[in-house]
């Protein structure tokens, strides 16, 4: 059973939240309760997919036993608890590097759906652990957190201190209805995003350019450019309609969810895109990838300036998203494109006297907007593969 | 926090924002205002780590625990 694809979800979810809604009324703890229905769910996920499912096992327990380790090497201050914690860090990414790399062979191994969302969530648990910003947490909260079910294919991902801290201080009838209401609305809004909004930009982005036709090399032109235009839409609407639905669906389970995307059509460069689109995986790379990353090179004066810090920062975090999205050519390129873009805009910001002269005035921002969306909706292009196609075919 | 350190520390904060503006508006957001950005407050905790003995890893704070110079100061205050 797919999640949010199919009637059947649906049904179970509106079932499944009855004994939630009645819990939370009466300001009992969700912990339990949610910890089975999510069990139950991701049965169903699985059903049809033994050796996903078989995966999703062999990972979890794996990633639990990596997890107490770490734990137990901070909590008592093991010698060599740094060297240990990294190796412990390195196997918990395996399942996902062995799963990326057998695609590219166009096999599955260790991979079952959800999996890169699952590493992120494991990983930033270990980041933690070290940095001694989660002292204790038990067995059963990390587990609870790593499998918790609205969010499990797709994100948004969530943060473990906010959803511990929520577990063990359950919300007041009050504050809990609130949350409820919001999420009902929120899962109405992404059903719309995307079963109206989304399937319509898909159904546009193939019969527009069809019904314009190739019949003139501007019409040809012009009808990649409707269909990107529309593939972007399209993208948007399915992946804010779901997010939008994980986060609704996760209030009535009393959990808070982090938002997705914040009106990305708006944003005025390229830094500000990427704080409204997936927000929850381009803040999670600026955590614990980039501002890791930056830092060691900051210390240990690798780069002269911190321009070229920042430079190579951006650049090596976002290709490592697109890696991380699957290692085609495609994929890479969208990455190591959107770390140029943030590059360039970083060097502009802070170099030019042209922009600290007008970057506040109308026409500036207005201009900007639009460099902005085309610069976001060729990255759309790259990343469906659509430039990749046409370059072939020149 | 004496007044040295919070001179030293004002004069970091305005070398890393680029803007004398930080002495006076004090409560302003630093990150609405682009004064602030990821690389910056990578180079402000490297900097408090290196010349104030602060460390404050990455994702110790929420942004709006620190996105002020008032804030920026009672943080490390409390670090000291």
């Amino acid at each position: 059973m797919g999640f949010y694809t199919e009637p059947a979800f649906f049904v179970l979810a509106a079932l499944a939240a009855i004994p939630a809604i009645v819990l939370g009324c009466a300001e009992r703890s969700l912990r339990g309760y949610g910890f089975a229905a999510s069990v139950v769910f991701l049965a169903l996920l699985f059903m049809h997919t033994p050796m996903q499912m078989a995966a999703l096992l062999f990972f979890v327990v794996l990633a639990t036993l990596l997890f107490l380790f770490v734990q137990h090497l901070f909590a008592s201050q093991r010698p060599h608890a740094v060297g240990l914690y990294r190796v412990a860090l390195a196997l918990t990414i395996a399942p996902v590097a062995v799963y990326k790399v057998s695609e590219v062979f166009g096999g599955n191994l260790l991979g079952f759906l959800g999996i890169s969302y699952l590493t992120f969530k494991a990983v930033q648990v270990l980041i933690e652990l070290r940095d001694g910003l989660i002292e204790r947490m038990s067995v059963f909260d990390y587990l609870y957190f790593l499998v918790f079910f609205t969010p499990f294919t797709s994100g948004p991902i969530m943060r473990s201190r906010p959803f511990v801290e929520r577990l063990h201080a359950p919300l007041s009838r009050s504050d809990y209805l609130d949350g409820l209401s919001l999420g009902l609305l929120r899962i109405l809004g992404g059903a719309t995003y995307k079963f109206v909004f989304a399937a319509f930009a898909s159904w546009a982005s193939w019969f527009l350019p069809q019904y314009i036709g190739t019949s003139t090399p501007l019409a040809a032109a012009g009808g990649e450019v409707v269909a990107a235009f529309f593939y972007g839409l399209n993208m948007f609407f399915d992946f804010a309609g779901y997010s939008l639905m994980a986060i609704g669906l996760g209030s009535v389970f009393g959990v808070e969810v982090p938002r997705n995307f914040r009106m990305p059509f708006l944003s005025v460069d390229i830094k500000d895109f990427w704080n409204r689109w997936h927000i929850s995986l381009s803040h999670w790379l600026r955590d614990f990838v980039f501002m890791r990353l930056t830092r060691t090179l900051l210390k240990r004066k690798v780069l002269k300036s911190r321009l070229t810090t920042a430079c190579t920062g951006y650049i090596a975090n976002m290709t490592l998203m697109g890696v991380w999205h699957g290692l085609t050519l495609d994929y890479v390129i969208y990455g190591f494109y959107h770390g140029a873009l943030l590059a360039l805009c970083e060097v502009f910001q802070r170099k030019s006297k042209f922009y600290k002269a007008h970057k506040d005035q109308r026409w500036f921002k207005v201009l900007s907007w639009a460099l902005t969306m085309i610069a976001v909706f060729v990255g759309f292009s790259l990343f469906s593969g659509q430039i990749s196609q046409l370059v072939r075919g020149m | 926090m004496d007044a040295q350190t919070e001179a030293r520390l004002l004069d970091l904060i305005e070398d890393i924002c680029g803007d004398s503006v930080v002495r006076e508006e004090r409560d302003i957001d630093l990150f609405e205002a682009g004064l602030l950005d990821s690389m910056a407050a990578i180079e402000l905790l490297v900097a408090l780590e290196t010349d104030f003995g602060v460390t404050i890893a990455p994702t110790e704070l929420e942004r709006e625990e620190m996105n002020t110079v008032n804030l920026i100061v009672a943080r490390v205050a409390e670090r000291l």
